[in-house]
């Protein structure tokens, strides 16, 4: 009967909708490095509201230090800045998109940990960061994480930062979550909260954005190592990316990307874990 | 099963504070809802148009957005602060924004009950000498709530729902803990949301039911 | 609102006195209160012209503000032909004479009201991969979220609105000898579709607002990509959020307008063709404002 028609037609829809849509990801050729040599473009999963790490600017462009490295990497494996796509990666879609294939590549402030290795190969380190505090530029009283106790603490929610803090060094700090660092800075800025914790790299970003206002700490107390996300099993790509970082490095590119984008931050130039 | 289990006295109390939201969240919309449709029937034009831009604002913006103003604008920007505790005054603010999301809503169905209630009702309180509060308060609108209960009931069911939204807030109520759930136990996803999807089932169903028994019981005969 | 001046005396000359003192009052009050607003922003440079004039480019139009209209009004697009269709199946399928069909339809649609389309969102894009193997991409995880959910209410809005109609509708159907299926589409669901176009329009204004949940999979709608990519950019979260909400309510009023529109033909329509005492088919007002005052 009709109904029944409609309903297997609907049912099927959804289904194809749901399919169709994570579709275009199955055509594995082997190697990002194979992909590259083959269609000379790539998709690279980057952050797009990162500022002087991954930041889509509003001429539609992206900006920032892990955008430099992708374009760097991208030109060794032999592909033109212009035929690179750049996709926007939130923290909770970096692996469903590599093992899906919808990007080739994720440089996206991705720390590289063991949990991670399991579904996904690093490439790099490329940058080394740690956690810190951002605060307004007249706090004296924070001096680190030890000092928070009491204090009014922001954070991404998802982030793992907060709860380090909260286990480690001030047990009586108050948490704030919020959906994005903007709005963690804004808290920030209007006194409402006294600081803002997640890796010094993007904290410096912020403080960037209102010189004079806000300022890092710059007593980082963890170590965040971020690589480059490539397919689980793609040796081939990762050795061929860990060798453009080398080169990037060797040239002097990586100190002139560092600078002009985290040029307060002093980051120091990071030993590749190749595996 | 195991996630559910090991974490039933985490989820307990996320469920618990989705149900203080939702409970002094309902009475705030209940209040503010019942002025503005008496200011929206009100012999001023200021309170009239002041109650309609109010209306139009609040029920068109995403709750979403409202929860970002009531705890960006008014929490942080126009400083107004609940308590000293984070958590508490999160709560408070995401209580203000549910009530100004949901009166607006409240108000739209109240007066449509207002509506309802025969011309005759009002008419005879003017003729008795009752002002316009006293005709509204002691005749109209208590017919109007009576007309009102399914609405009303499916304002309290959707409100209740709604209170997910308030992680926007901040405030760690059931979503939050279900997505920080499925982030630690990746494996059971959907044993996982058919647990919280119960708890919801066991909050909206009976209200429901209760609405559906209220309205026969309260009907105006006519 | 002239509706309602049955609820006071037309005032006298005091009375006129009194209401122009009250209304001076009242309208101080509310400018004080805009006033304090305004400073308090103030003190937190949020009028500060750096946050406002990046509004105003037109790059950032295109690059932000577009783009995330686009994603808003294609999910809420797709969404709204998906949740009619669903509507329209188990409204059917719950009003079936066979029980396998019925009882499942009806816990269908009872359960999908039930659940907060927050976590439906979340479940979809998270569930997917448990079940499939595959991650859904964010759009398809927020279409299917506003499927089910609002596919639901419309499903009970036009069984309400076919069990509105006058039982003789059914029963010349019937004479006729059509099968239930067919008397059904044809006859049954045509006038409860156009009974209930208003609540059916208001709850696509529900849908639409209810697109801007996407955020919590990352999906490009206008307060993911609007809002927080221009707040990336200028750290104008107030403004920003301002401008989004504007255009959320340009939108919804427009349809609000094109709902009420609609409701005023439908019941002109009524009073031409149908004689007095023979409107039993018109949908009871209670039912009819139930569901147009339901929000999300």
């Amino acid at each position: 009967m009709s109904k029944r028609l409609i309903s297997v037609a609907l049912t099927t829809a959804i289904v194809a909708l749901s399919v169709s849509a994570c579709g275009n990801g199955d055509d594995t050729g082997s190697s990002v490095v194979d992909r590259a040599a083959k269609d000379k473009k790539l998709v690279i999963g980057v952050k797009a509201d990162q500022p002087g790490l991954g930041l889509r600017t509003p001429d539609g462009s992206f900006s920032g230090f892990d955008i430099d490295v992708a374009k760097y990497v991208a030109k060794e494996l032999g592909v033109d800045q212009k035929d690179i796509t750049f996709k926007e990666a939130v923290s909770a879609n970096r692996e469903a998109f590599l093992q899906q294939g919808q990007v080739d590549m994720v440089v996206a402030t991705y720390s590289i940990n063991d949990a991670r290795k399991q579904k996904v190969s690093f490439a790099g380190p490329y940058l080394v960061a740690g956690q810190d505090l951002l605060v307004r530029e007249d706090n004296k009283a924070i001096k680190g994480p030890k000092s928070l106790n009491g204090k009014k603490l922001c954070s991404v929610a998802g982030s793992t930062s907060a709860q380090l803090i909260k286990d480690k060094y001030a047990k009586d700090v108050q948490l704030q979550e919020e959906r994005t660092y903007s709005a963690c800075v804004d808290r920030v800025l209007t006194g409402q909260l006294d600081a803002v914790t997640t890796d010094n790299s993007i904290l410096y970003g912020y403080a960037a954005q209102h010189p004079g206002k806000l300022k890092v700490l710059n007593s980082p107390f963890s170590e965040e190592k971020y690589g480059i996300g490539l397919k689980k099993d793609d040796k081939k790509g990762r050795d061929a990316v860990n060798d453009a970082l080398a080169k990037m490095v060797s040239d002097g590119s990586w100190a002139i990307a560092l600078k002009s984008n985290l040029s307060e931050s002093g980051f120091r130039v990071p030993r590749l874990e190749r595996y | 099963m195991d996630a559910l289990f090991t974490e039933r006295a985490t989820i307990l109390a996320a469920f618990w504070m989705t149900l203080r939201l939702t409970a002094v969240s309902a009475l705030g919309s209940l209040v503010l809802g019942t002025v503005l449709s008496g200011m929206r029937v009100s012999p001023l034009p200021v309170l009239r148009t002041a109650s309609q831009v109010y209306v139009t604002v609040a029920r068109n913006t995403p709750l979403t957005l409202v929860l970002l103003f009531t705890s960006l604008g008014v929490g942080a920007n126009l400083g107004v602060e609940f308590s000293a505790q984070i958590s508490v005054n999160n709560y408070w603010l995401a209580v203000l924004g549910l009530t100004a999301y949901t009166s607006a809503f409240v108000c739209e169905a109240l007066r449509a009950g207002i509506n309802t209630v025969p011309v005759g009702q009002a008419e005879a309180a003017r003729a008795v000498g009752l002002g316009f509060g006293q005709t509204l308060g002691f005749v109209v609108l208590p017919q109007a709530f009576r007309a009102v209960i399914p609405p009303l009931g499916s304002i309290l069911i959707a409100l209740t729902k709604n209170t997910t939204v308030a992680l926007v807030a901040g405030v760690a109520e059931a979503s939050v803990r279900m997505r920080e759930m499925i982030e630690i136990y990746g494996d059971q996803v959907i044993q996982i949301f058919l647990g919280f999807a119960a708890g919801f089932l066991v909050l909206c169903l009976p209200t429901g039911l209760l609405f559906g028994w209220l309205s026969r019981r309260l009907a105006v005969a006519r | 609102m002239s509706g309602h001046s049955n609820l006071y005396e037309i005032p006298g000359r005091r009375g006129v006195i009194r209401n122009r003192v009250l209304a001076a009052v009242i309208t101080a009050a509310f400018a004080w209160l805009g006033y304090v607003v305004y400073a308090r922003f103030d003190e937190r440079d949020q009028w500060a012209a750096e946050k406002w004039q990046p509004l105003l480019r037109a790059d950032v139009w295109t690059t932000f503000i577009l783009p995330g209209l686009e994603g808003t009004l294609k999910a809420a697009g797709l969404g709204i032909v998906l949740a009619g269709a669903f509507g329209l199946v188990f409204a059917t399928a719950r009003m079936s004479d066979h029980a396998w069909i019925r009882v499942p339809a009806a816990a269908v649609v009872e359960f999908f009201r039930a659940v907060p389309l927050l976590l439906l969102i979340f479940c979809a894009f998270f569930g997917s991969f448990a079940l499939t193997g595959t991650t859904m991409s964010p759009f398809a995880a927020v279409v299917l979220g506003l499927t089910l959910y609002n596919g639901s209410v419309i499903a009970e809005t036009l069984r309400a609105g076919v069990n509105s109609l006058p039982k003789g509708q059914a029963e010349a159907a019937r004479a006729l000898g059509m099968p239930k299926g067919q008397m059904m589409v044809l006859v049954l669901m045509p006038q409860a579709i156009v009974a209930m176009m208003p609540a059916i329009i208001s709850q696509f204004i529900v849908l639409l607002k209810d697109s801007a949940l996407g955020f919590i999979v990352g999906y490009d709608e206008l307060v993911d990509r609007g809002l927080n990519g221009i707040a990336a950019n200028f750290s104008n979260v107030i403004p920003a959020a301002l401008l989004v909400a504007a255009i959320f309510i340009a939108i919804n009023t427009a349809l609000d307008a094109l709902a009420h529109w609609l409701q005023q033909r439908i019941s002109k329509g009524r009073k031409v063709t149908r004689e007095p005492g023979r409107d039993t088919a018109t949908p009871q007002p209670a039912a009819m404002d139930d569901a147009l005052a339901k929000p999300l």
